[in-house]
């Protein structure tokens, strides 16, 4: 896949939920359809659920990734307001 | 709207609704709704509001509290017996959220006042007790444009409908006169179920929220019956009439009319 450059990165490492998808979603409502936001975050059930919420939400997830032991970091473009 | 981390916490299960979000908590918080009656209907009402954020709540009434409010007006409690119900009320509210200011407005609404009183308000409620204030609140809001949110409770049964003047029925279009003083007696007379007023309230403040924030369908030209004791919600057609004194097309209801004559309770 090609190299995909965030248009808003959001770090919500340390944050559990609520806050991370809370923090996820005020960032994508603040973006342009069609730009995409990265999360670093370092919450393993986030990883799984920011995801899950964002789709069911009708945004596309381009990427989760494991990128350490602790840390993941998300794609998410924004598909709708 | 910056949140702050707790306002974060506080509306997270509200920002995380796709029907909501952030912008849609911005809209609650920049809200002024107008409460008529801090009783039965009006406590729940507001207690809900301020839970929501709703960002200014103007409380209607000039009673005290009473030992016999109890069983149904949760705003107030056994320490503000005797206290100004709007004072009681108040305090309740901002100990549940400090982001609402609460206005306290200690006055009976009369046709002199009532357009002075919600004239600083997008919505009203209408939680009062009564034929005369129900009418007054009414006519008050066709004739400013103001959303109402009506609602009205007896024995085990209760109303609710929404009128957006200029889209749908009014109250008028409904039953276009009160009832004739003593026919329909009052929740004093008949008794009320005390949770009654929740059910009812949590209906008008859930129409409130989807005023503010332009999600879903509003109980416009249409009301809904509630009967606790046999469990049964009933929807209502009401149709604009064209011939409503206020809000027809002639009006001949131009001007608020105080109805006093005969009705117990207004003195």
């Amino acid at each position: 896949m090609e190299a995909v450059v965030p248009d808003k990165s959001i770090n919500i490492k340390g944050l559990v939920c609520p806050y991370t998808f809370v923090k996820a979603k005020l960032a994508i409502e603040s973006m342009e359809v069609g730009q995409v936001l990265e999360i670093l975050l370092d919450y393993e059930e986030a990883s799984r659920s920011i995801p899950k919420s964002m789709e069911d939400h009708g945004q596309k997830v381009l990427k989760t990734e494991k990128v350490n032991d602790t840390d993941w970091i998300l794609l998410i473009r924004k598909e709708r307001d | 709207m910056e949140f702050t981390d707790e306002q974060l916490l506080r509306y997270s299960r509200h920002i995380i609704l796709p029907e909501v979000g952030g912008k849609g908590q911005a809209k609650i918080a920049s809200a002024k709704v107008a409460i008529v009656g801090a009783g039965g209907l009006g406590c729940p009402v507001g207690y809900y509001l301020t839970a929501a954020g709703v960002g200014t709540i103007g409380l209607i009434d000039n009673d005290t509290v009473e030992m016999s409010n109890l069983q149904r007006q949760i705003a107030h409690n056994v320490h503000t017996i005797g206290m100004p119900k709007v004072e009681s009320a108040a305090r309740t509210f901002e100990a549940l959220n400090p982001d609402v200011t609460v206005v306290q407005i200690r006055k009976r609404i009369s046709k002199d006042n009532i357009l002075d009183l919600i004239k600083d308000y997008d919505i009203v409620v209408d939680g009062s007790d009564n034929f005369p204030t129900r009418y007054l609140v009414n006519d008050a809001c066709v004739l400013a444009r103001k959303p109402l949110v009506s609602g009205a409770i007896l024995r085990f049964e209760g109303q609710v409908t929404t009128i957006v003047p200029g889209e749908g029925h009014c109250y008028r279009c409904l039953f276009e006169d009160p009832p004739p003083p003593g026919l329909v007696p009052s929740c004093q007379e008949a008794g009320v179920l005390g949770v009654l007023p929740g059910v009812i309230g949590g209906l008008q403040a859930t129409e409130v929220l989807k005023l503010i924030l332009g999600k879903g369908d509003l109980l416009k030209g249409e009301l809904l019956i509630y009967n606790a004791l046999k469990t049964t919600f009933r929807k209502v057609k009401v149709p604009k009439n064209p011939n409503c004194p206020v809000c027809g097309e002639n009006p001949t209801i131009t001007e608020l009319i105080d109805y006093t004559e005969g009705y117990c309770g207004l003195h």
